[in-house]
């Protein structure tokens, strides 16, 4: 349907494709895999035409009903997105692009609007919309308000516009980097069918297994090079992160040994109450321990796990008691949990995590300021943290003056790894620490884990990742519906035992009571000893 | 890089180039008079405007403190005519005054942060309020005429405006005083820090673990320290306050601080940039007074002119740069 030759691009005088082939035929789903910064984005962004191409052939079949010529060459200066979208080259961004104040129906029509006279015809598109989302088996509501909607929601309606859009040619930058797993498989289905269409789907993602069960060619790029096309069945998962990386990965997760029988609890919380939700939490954590939150998205997790560092107000009736080390502590400013030695680090590492416009020591310093500041601050402490940080965390920039928004996301999510070190917290709670994110830069992110434990540190990692969950934890909090449905340990943290947990399936109350007590204990005990 | 030196050398070349056309429009712009009034007249908008670079570098605005002013001079003059009957000495009834005006100025922008941050009003709104307040009880307490300081004091207190060291009027040593402070304050310390933080992203910030609400609110507070100490220099100049005291200061402050580079989206400030800007703002009425090729009446619509080109100017570069 699209065949690209020797395409490349630059940047300023930095080129960063360089000559890439492929052929996207009819109906397949053609995988592009690469680590990040190979130039994935970049390839899709040209043959989406949001960025022009600097030079190369760029071939795409009519749709035949139209146009006589088939396989017209395309003039690269022409091709832009509008035409992009007329021809049915349709891209869908890893953010999403919708207006979140309009409805569904009023975000599919965008631009697009069916008039009947000079008013807008809103029955015709709230029906034709309630049409797109039927094809997609899919009840979601024309009327409702996108803010209104779930993530995979969203992506809904991404697919439904493109339908709209009558595309040929569906480009799927990362869908599933949102979604859980039930919402993948719906978009694995609905993927299966638009094929048997004869629609073509480009697909970009991380996820290997992904890519084994549902790609039918790849195109592998490893930085801006093509490395290879191959059919599909040709390539083990093993065989694509070789080709990826160039190098063989010895072990994606490192062995973290379990914290000592008599380690101590560095962490209790009991019964803390999440605004927004009836039910409330307890859980431990103990000195070199990781401790897993799964759950699906939307279950709380981090909601919860933000209530406790004082990110949020808990519940109004919550009467959330925190121990560190024993001591009872009042947690209700995130600078608090800091001077406590408990750091948060947030998910959302563009929305949240880093002040993408400005620079990277800046950014670096800016959670444990107070360390490089007697009354002004000392800018050459500063900077030699900073180049110490680039070293450990294995940081890669151009140079060091770029802006934080320029880095690939596993160097910002390093960076942002690094800031929150440089508190010297004893509890981190990691938020999706991989999300987005390149294999070997995983892999990393991981060993920095093990290590962090072997230093004696205790762990909290939140993850939409089934196996990320079991690669790296020692115990399994599984939430469901703003409660955690059961804490598993040893042979119960497997795949579909934590799904049961997760989709309420199964539910088990452990932790509450125990708690409960050790919490009336510990004061009783108090009281004794003044 | 070239480029980021254009951005920030921007209105410094500027500031050069309208001080050349002032040269050759008339051979009284040189004259020590003149430059010695220039300095002076712009440092009432150049405080204000160093405590706007914060507010808006901390991704706020505060359109109040031109009635701000107004409010202070009158309560200032009110405080000094009536301690003139149990106080004796006019240094001790004067020092009173500035500290009462520092208090109030304080206080004022306390209210518009406290408004902002816990209330939770757009801060546009809230200080578009406040301006309303402020002018309108200014001219309640002169009813409806304008409020004068008594000759005796006025007589001591003009020396803080008309005086001179070294040559410079007072008024220029306090301009300066308060942009190096500033300047440290922004560039130099965890607060600026701070406010570079919560202007450029209020999420990052609050995930930072920085008291986003205590930065935004004490950059009002600042903010009304600032006023206060321009109205404190600005009261023996005319030692008189009425409704029309400090009119449109607000949009010279924030003139000021847009054509020095900062952006009004927030996490961007310069206070050199600012002073810069105070300085061209007054320059060109100054100039405008003594050409007759362009009306003095014109002079809003030059500084318009200005403040939209300088704005084009720096989006420009910003794009390139980006």
């Amino acid at each position: 349907m699209m065949s690209v030759v020797q395409l490349r691009k630059s940047f300023a005088d930095v080129e960063v494709l360089h000559g890439i082939d492929l052929d996207i035929r009819e109906g397949e789903v053609h995988a592009i895999l690469g680590e990040n910064g190979a130039g994935k984005s970049t390839l899709v962004k040209i043959l989406s035409g949001f960025e022009p191409a600097s030079s190369g052939e760029m071939k795409l079949l009519s749709s035949s009903a139209e146009n006589e010529n088939e396989g017209e060459l395309l003039k690269l200066e022409n091709w832009n997105n509008e035409i992009a979208e007329q021809s049915g080259v349709v891209l869908i961004h890893q953010e999403f692009n919708l207006a979140e104040q309009l409805s569904v129906s009023e975000n599919i029509f965008l631009g697009n609007e069916v008039r009947s006279g000079l008013f807008l015809n809103k029955k015709l598109m709230h029906d034709k919309s309630k049409e797109y989302f039927q094809v997609l088996h899919s009840d979601i509501d024309p009327d409702s308000k996108i803010h209104d909607l779930a993530v995979s929601a969203k992506q809904m309606v991404e697919l439904a516009k493109a339908q709209a859009k009558n595309a040929r040619l569906l480009i799927l930058d990362e869908p599933t980097a949102v979604l859980t797993q039930q919402e993948s498989k719906v978009l694995f289905e609905l993927i299966e069918r638009q094929k048997q269409q004869g629609v073509a789907i480009v697909y970009i993602s991380h996820k290997l297994d992904e890519i084994e069960q549902i790609a039918d060619s790849i195109t592998v790029l490893r930085d801006g090079e093509l490395i290879g096309n191959y059919p599909a069945h040709e390539l083990s998962k093993d065989d694509m992160v070789r080709l990826m990386v160039g190098r063989e990965l010895t072990s994606l997760f490192p062995v973290i040994p379990a914290p000592p029988a008599d380690a101590q609890e560095a962490l209790r919380v009991g019964d803390l109450g999440v605004s927004g939700t009836a039910g409330t939490s307890s859980f431990s954590l103990r000195r070199g321990e990781v401790l897993g939150f799964s759950g699906l998205v939307g279950s709380g997790r981090s909601a919860l796990l933000e209530t406790l560092v004082g990110l949020r107000k808990p519940s109004a009736s919550s009467k959330g008691q925190v121990f560190l080390n024993g001591n009872r502590v009042k947690l209700n400013h995130p600078a608090t949990s800091r001077d406590l030695g408990i750091a948060y680090l947030t998910k959302d590492r563009k929305g949240s995590g880093l002040l993408l416009d400005k620079g990277l020591s800046l950014n670096f310093s800016l959670f444990a300021l107070h360390k490089f500041s007697k009354v002004l601050l000392d800018n050459r402490k500063e900077e030699e943290a900073f180049a110490a940080a680039v070293d450990t965390f294995d940081i890669r920039m151009k140079d060091s003056s770029v802006t934080a928004g320029k880095l690939s996301g596993g160097n910002q999510q390093k960076l942002l790894l690094a800031k929150v070190m440089e508190a010297e917290p004893g509890i981190i709670i990691i938020d999706e620490p991989t999300r987005g994110i390149d294999i070997g830069t995983k892999s990393q992110i991981y060993h920095f884990i093990a290590e962090l434990v072997a230093a004696g540190h205790s762990i909290i990692v939140i993850s939409s990742d089934i196996t990320e969950i079991i690669g790296l934890s020692h115990r399994v909090a599984v939430m469901y519906h703003g409660d955690i449905s059961g804490i598993l340990e040893g042979e119960e943290i497997e795949e579909e035992e934590i799904m049961r947990y997760a989709t309420g399936l199964k539910a088990k109350v452990v932790e509450r009571g125990i708690v409960g007590r050790g919490v009336v204990e510990r004061e009783m005990a108090e009281k004794e000893t003044t | 890089m070239p480029k980021i030196d254009l951005k920030t050398a921007g209105p410094f070349i500027a500031l050069i180039a309208i001080f050349i056309i002032g040269i050759l429009v008339n051979d009284a712009f040189l004259s020590t008079g003149n430059i010695s009034n220039i300095l002076a007249r712009s440092s009432f908008i150049g405080i204000v405007a160093i405590g706007a670079t914060f507010v808006i570098t901390a991704g706020g605005i505060d359109l109040s403190v031109g009635s701000m002013a107004a409010f202070i001079s009158g309560c200032m003059i009110l405080l000094m005519n009536a301690l003139m009957d149990s106080i004796d000495s006019i240094v001790v009834i004067i020092f009173l005054a500035v500290l009462a005006s520092i208090g109030i100025g304080a206080l004022a922008g306390l209210i518009n942060g406290l408004l902002t941050t816990k209330a939770k009003i757009e801060a546009f709104i809230v200080t578009l309020g406040t301006m309303g307040i402020y002018r309108s009880l200014v001219t309640y307490m002169a009813d409806g005429g304008t409020l004068s300081l008594s000759f005796t004091i006025g007589d001591v207190y003009s020396e803080v405006y008309y005086g001179a060291f070294l040559g410079l009027p007072y008024p220029v040593w306090v301009f300066l005083a308060v942009a190096i402070i500033g300047y440290v304050l922004l560039n130099m310390t965890v607060f600026g820090r701070h406010c570079f933080a919560v202007g450029s992203n209020e999420s990052v910030a609050r995930y930072s673990a920085i008291h986003v609400d205590r930065v935004k609110t004490a950059t009002y507070m600042l903010q009304g320290v600032c006023v206060s100490i321009a109205t404190i220099i600005y009261v023996p100049r005319l030692g008189s306050a009425s409704g029309q005291t400090g009119i449109l200061w607000e949009l010279e402050a924030i003139a000021a601080v847009i054509i020095g580079g900062t952006m009004l989206k927030g996490g961007y400030g310069r206070i050199w940039g600012t002073v810069v800007g105070a300085l061209i703002l007054t320059l060109i009425g100054n100039i405008l007074n003594l050409t007759d090729a362009v009306s003095n009446y014109l002079n809003g619509a030059v500084q318009g002119i200005i403040v939209i080109v300088a704005v084009y100017l720096q989006r420009g570069a910003w794009r390139r740069g980006a």
